[in-house]
């Protein structure tokens, strides 16, 4: 039994987790007056990019291929240690949180390879970008985590969010609300969505992630789009869970919760896309620096209690 | 009661931390003035209980002059010098913030061993000398006379928050001599930019080093 439901909540985040593209272009749609894509569009994109034959430039070698696949996979693995509704996740040990850092690590450092070695000036400014703001994102990212780990006394994701209840809430509100604000700016940046980055752009001069993977085409595109959802799903699932401290007992209720409480993030991600304009590029690292300081100052408050 | 004394503790510190990296002159001088009135709310959160008649008439008074007075001297003194928009900083902002955090880190190793009385609210001493350098912070790091004043009244705040760890019930006649002193300071301050501006088409403090009637080239080299 206790394998049983882990494992079914990791199938049904690495299903479900394309879906929340789909709800944040339909609440950007719906602010502009539109229409909007159909809510499965990635699963159709998914569908038909793997379908496909792959085309590579003579100029690439087995980098260029492997990157992809390396970083859907790398996010694949990140999902299991990830723990849903506040139960305990498909895999899970002490210190697991760093085990997550280095996965996403990962992720990004095959990315990069994989835009360095088609050569193309553009790709690698892609890159150097997207190397420049982790610079920034990673410590915010981190330092949340362990003060995190700090407010639960616990090192495994699973530990930590299982410890976290309404009672932490009422006791360390300053620090957790302090984590939350700066998780979500780092979701905003890390899945390069509005005022870091914007996912719908191709005007080369601006782009920051999606320059990277031009010259991807066909599943290695497909892996690259799921792997960006599973992203932005494994951020959402931190803040969801950290906003929203399991109550009942019931799995099922806590569960159907859980997954409404990650479309309303989506959708607060759309509505925050929707209402602000993006940041100049010189002026992402404020923002990212602007969410060091808040996961810092978390940290600092959690030791000093 | 005491959650709620630390979210606005907090709030106090992100202000600091906002007024470190905020560029719009108006901007600013309104960031001290929310600072001013959620630190004004503090006092009312100290005491057991509801608090006396002379707390919330001294709370509702600095909330008044914080939020509304000063703000509006400041701005007119902003218009009449005709100041520009931005504070113009000497450090990049990423810098200021870094400073402000450090600062905090600092204060609050400082706090932990100044022998003070328990108020049982955490976090109130680290954020009242936090509060007070980013003052010395806005005073130092900002080229323009009208960030001087502030950064002055950010020290205020600091020493205001300062004053209810040391105080559970605030001594009157004390807290409204300093009130009485930063509103007088405040106003001529407000005259003085004004004058400055007139004599000598800015307020730029770098350029206020030398006598208006020396002129560059005409004596000495």
């Amino acid at each position: 039994m206790e394998i049983v439901k882990p494992l079914l909540q990791f199938l049904a985040a690495a299903l479900l987790a394309p879906l929340l593209p789909g709800v944040i272009n339909r609440v950007k749609a719906f602010f502009a007056g539109r229409k909007g894509r159909p809510l499965l569009q990635l699963y159709y994109d998914l569908a038909k990019l793997l379908r496909k034959t792959p085309v590579y430039s003579r100029t690439t070698t087995w980098v260029f291929r492997a990157g992809p696949l390396l970083g859907a996979a790398a996010l694949v693995t990140a999902l299991a240690l990830l723990p849903f509704a506040g139960r305990p996740s498909f895999l899970s040990f002490d210190g697991d949180f760093i085990f997550l850092l280095y996965l996403l690590g990962l992720a990004r450092f095959a990315t990069v390879l994989a835009a360095l070695d088609t050569g193309s000036a553009f790709e690698g400014m892609g890159a150097s970008r997207e190397m420049q703001f982790a610079v920034f994102a990673e410590p915010a990212f981190f330092m949340g985590l362990a003060s995190l780990a700090r407010v639960t006394g616990q090192t495994s994701l699973a530990g930590m969010f299982g410890a976290l209840t309404g009672g932490t809430w009422s006791t360390a509100a300053p620090v957790l609300a302090l984590l939350t604000a700066s998780f979500f700016l780092v979701l905003l940046a890390e899945n390069s969505r509005v005022p870091a980055d914007d996912p719908d752009t191709h005007l080369e001069l601006t782009m920051i992630h999606e320059v990277m993977v031009l010259d991807h085409s066909g599943p290695d595109l497909a892996y690259i789009l799921y792997g960006a959802a599973l992203k932005l799903w494994l951020f959402a699932a931190l803040i969801g869970s950290t906003v929203l401290p399991r109550h009942s007992g019931s799995w099922a209720g806590d569960s159907a919760l859980f997954l409404l409480m990650m479309f309303g993030l989506a959708a607060a991600v759309g509505v925050v896309e929707s209402v602000i304009a993006r940041l100049r590029l010189t002026k992402v690292p404020y923002m990212l620096i602007t969410a060091f300081a808040f996961s810092a100052l978390a940290l600092i408050f959690q030791m000093g209690r | 009661m005491h959650t709620l004394a630390e979210l606005i503790i907090v709030f106090v510190i992100l202000l600091n931390l906002a007024l470190s990296v905020t560029g719009g002159l108006a901007a600013c001088i309104r960031l001290v003035a929310v600072q001013g009135v959620v630190a004004g709310i503090l006092p009312l959160l100290a005491g057991d209980g509801a608090p006396h008649a002379r707390t919330v008439i001294f709370a509702a008074a600095i909330m008044l002059l914080k939020g509304a007075v000063f703000p509006w001297l400041l701005l007119r003194a902003r218009d009449r010098s005709g100041a520009g928009k931005d504070v113009e900083p000497l450090i990049s902002y990423p810098a200021s913030v870094m400073l402000c955090l450090g600062a905090f880190i600092a204060s609050s190793w400082l706090g932990s061993r100044l022998p003070l009385p328990d108020t049982g609210v955490a976090w109130i001493v680290p954020a009242s000398l936090a509060t007070i350098f980013t003052g010395f912070l806005l005073i130092t790091t900002r080229s323009k006379a009208i960030t001087q004043v502030l950064g002055y009244l950010v020290i205020e705040n600091g020493i205001y928050i300062f004053g209810l760890a040391l105080f559970v019930e605030q001594p009157l006649m004390v807290e409204l001599a300093i009130l009485l002193d930063v509103f007088v300071a405040v106003f001529v301050m407000g005259i003085a930019i004004f004058h400055i501006s007139r004599e000598f088409d800015h307020i730029d403090t770098a350029e206020l080093s030398e006598l208006s009637d020396w002129r560059r080239g005409e004596y000495g080299k």
